[in-house]
C-alpha cells in the first residue's frame, strides 16, 4: 500500500483522479464520486466489472456457451437428418423472417454473384449458372424453427462440402460464415458445414427457389434451426474467428443444433 | 366408532399399516425427511418454477392452442431470454432430478414410501378423500392416493424430460424424437406433461398449506 501514497514526482494528485474519473461512464463515475464501497468504487478497485459479471444475463451467457460446447459434442457428423417423402411436404410451407414478404430481398440473377473470402485459395466469386453446372442433390427434411413450429420441405442444391473442396477452403477452420443480401448473417461451425446434408440450395420443391425461400441462394441445414439456415446469401467466408449473427447477437443460442 | 374412524388416517385400515401408524406415533420427533430428500426438494422446486415460466414464454413464440401465457408469469421477456433460462435450469433439473431419483431406490426411500400402491386402497382413499374422511395423521405414512401421485409425477417427471430432449435434438436423438410420435407430437407429450406437474403442483402447495406441519417437515426435516 505504502507503494501508492508515495508521491508520483510531476503529477498532481488530484488533477490525476479527476482525469480518470472522466474516463468512466456517468454511471460509474457517481458512484465512485459518491464514494465508500460502491460497486463503482470496487469495480475501479479491482478493475473488474462486478455489477456485470455476476448478473444473471452474465450467468445464462455463459450456460448458453457451455450449451454450445455440449451440443458440438453431441452432434454425430455421421447422423443424417430423418428424410420423408413427397407427400409429406407442408404446402404452402410458411415464409418466416423478421420483416414482411414485401420487404424480403429482390435479388437480380444479373446483379449477383457469390463472394468467397478468407481461408481458401481462390476467392472468385461464383455466378448463379456456374453454381446450377455443380452436382445437385434433393432432400426432403424438416425445418425446425426456434420459435417451436416445424414444417417439411423438398430442397434441391449442392453440398457445401463439394463447394468447399472446389474453393479449396481449409477444412481445418473453425467456422464458415454468412452474409446476406438484407445485412442478415450468421455462423455455423466447419463440422457442420461438412455435414452431407448441409447444401447450397437453389430449388425449393422442384422449382427454382422463390422470393419467399431466398432467391437465389439459400443455406439448407437439417441439423440446425431454422435461423441458422440463412436465404439471399451473398457472401461465404471460412475464418477461424467467430462472427456471430443477426440473431445470435441478440441472445439466441450460437449452436442451435437439432 | 363413527368419530374414531373419522379422525384415523386411512392407512391405519389394514393391520400393517396400523403397526406402522404406532410405530411413527412412539417415534415422535423423528427425522421424517432426511436431508438430501429436503435438498433436492427444494432446488427441484426452484428448477421447476424456472422451466415452466420460460417454457411459457417459449410456448408464446408459437402456441399449441388457441391461448397464449400473459407475460406477467413468463420468464424471460422474449423467445432467446426464455430459451437462456430454459437451457441453462435444465442442468439443474436434470442433475438434481438424477441424484434424487438414484438415492430414491439406493436407500430403498421409493419402495418404503411409494409401495405397494394397490387399486382398492387407491379406491377406498380417493372416495375417503372426497368425504373429507382422509388424514394425514402420520407425515412419515403415506396414503394410497398420496402414493400413486408421488410415483405417478416421478414417472411424468421422466416423461417431460424425455420429451424435452425429443424436441432439443430430433436429429441427434431421432429415435427417442420417433418414440414420442415424431417432432410435433413430442412439442404436445412435453406441454401435457407440464399441465400435469403443474395441476400437481397446486394441489401439492394447498395440501402443504392445508397441514402446515408436512410444509415443516420438508423444511426442518421433523
Amino acid at each position: 500500500m505504502s507503494l501508492f501514497r508515495k508521491p508520483i514526482i510531476g503529477v498532481d494528485k488530484r488533477l490525476l483522479v479527476k482525469d480518470a474519473t472522466k474516463l468512466m461512464p456517468e454511471l460509474s463515475r457517481r458512484r465512485f464520486l459518491s464514494g465508500g464501497a460502491s460497486l463503482g468504487a470496487l469495480t475501479l478497485l479491482t478493475g473488474c466489472e462486478v455489477s456485470e459479471s455476476m448478473s444473471a444475463e452474465n450467468l445464462l451467457t455463459h450456460i448458453s456457451k457451455f450449451n454450445d460446447k455440449v451440443q458440438a459434442a453431441i452432434f454425430n457428423p455421421n447422423a443424417l437428418a430423418p428424410t420423408y417423402p413427397s407427400s409429406a411436404i407442408t404446402r404452402p410451407f410458411p415464409f418466416n423472417a423478421y420483416y414482411t414478404l414485401d420487404d424480403a430481398p429482390e435479388v437480380e440473377e444479373k446483379d449477383w454473384q457469390l463472394e468467397v473470402t478468407g481461408l481458401v485459395e481462390n476467392t472468385r466469386p461464383w455466378k448463379l449458372d456456374e453454381l446450377y453446372a455443380l452436382p445437385q442433390e434433393t432432400q426432403i427434411t424438416r425445418h425446425i424453427c426456434v420459435e417451436g413450429w416445424s414444417a417439411i420441405g423438398s430442397w434441391t442444391g449442392v453440398r457445401l462440402s463439394e463447394f468447399l473442396k472446389r474453393v479449396g477452403a481449409d477444412t481445418r477452420a473453425k467456422y464458415v460464415w454468412f452474409r446476406c443480401a438484407e445485412g442478415y448473417t450468421t455462423s455455423i461451425d466447419m463440422q457442420t458445414a461438412l455435414h452431407p446434408q448441409t447444401q447450397m440450395t437453389f430449388k425449393f420443391d422442384g422449382e427454382i427457389l422463390p422470393k419467399a425461400y431466398g432467391y437465389p441462394m439459400k443455406v439448407r441445414i437439417p441439423t440446425r434451426l431454422g435461423f441458422k439456415n440463412p436465404k439471399y446469401v451473398v457472401s461465404l467466408d471460412v475464418s477461424n474467428d467467430y462472427k456471430g449473427g443477426y440473431w445470435e447477437d441478440q441472445g439466441y443460442n450460437d449452436y442451435s443444433g437439432l | 366408532m363413527d368419530t374414531a374412524q373419522r379422525t384415523k388416517p386411512m392407512s391405519s385400515l389394514t393391520a400393517g399399516e396400523r403397526q406402522h401408524g404406532v410405530a411413527a406415533d412412539r417415534t415422535a420427533g423423528r427425522v421424517v425427511h432426511p436431508a438430501w430428500v429436503r435438498i433436492c426438494h427444494w432446488i427441484n422446486a426452484v428448477a421447476m418454477i424456472i422451466m415452466i415460466m420460460s417454457g411459457w414464454q417459449i410456448y408464446n413464440a408459437s402456441p399449441l392452442f388457441e391461448f397464449v401465457f400473459p407475460r406477467s408469469i413468463t420468464l424471460g421477456g422474449w423467445l432467446a431470454g426464455a430459451l437462456l433460462w430454459h437451457f441453462a435450469a435444465m442442468w439443474l433439473l436434470v442433475i438434481n432430478g438424477l441424484v434424487y431419483v438414484i438415492l430414491g431406490f439406493a436407500t430403498g426411500r421409493f419402495r418404503r414410501k411409494l409401495t405397494p400402491i394397490t387399486t382398492a386402497d387407491v379406491i377406498a382413499d380417493t372416495r375417503a378423500a372426497f368425504t373429507g374422511k382422509l388424514s394425514h395423521d402420520d407425515l412419515a405414512t403415506y396414503n394410497a392416493v398420496q402414493k400413486l401421485l408421488y410415483a405417478g409425477i416421478l414417472l411424468v417427471g421422466v416423461l417431460i424430460v424425455l420429451s424435452g430432449l425429443a424436441i432439443w435434438k430430433p436429429v441427434q436423438f431421432q429415435y427417442l424424437t420417433a418414440l414420442f410420435g415424431g417432432y410435433d407430437f413430442a412439442r404436445y407429450v412435453h406441454f401435457f406433461a407440464m399441465a400435469a406437474i403443474v395441476l400437481f403442483l397446486i394441489v401439492h402447495v394447498v395440501m402443504s398449506l392445508l397441514v402446515p406441519k408436512s410444509l415443516r417437515a420438508m423444511l426442518t426435516g421433523r
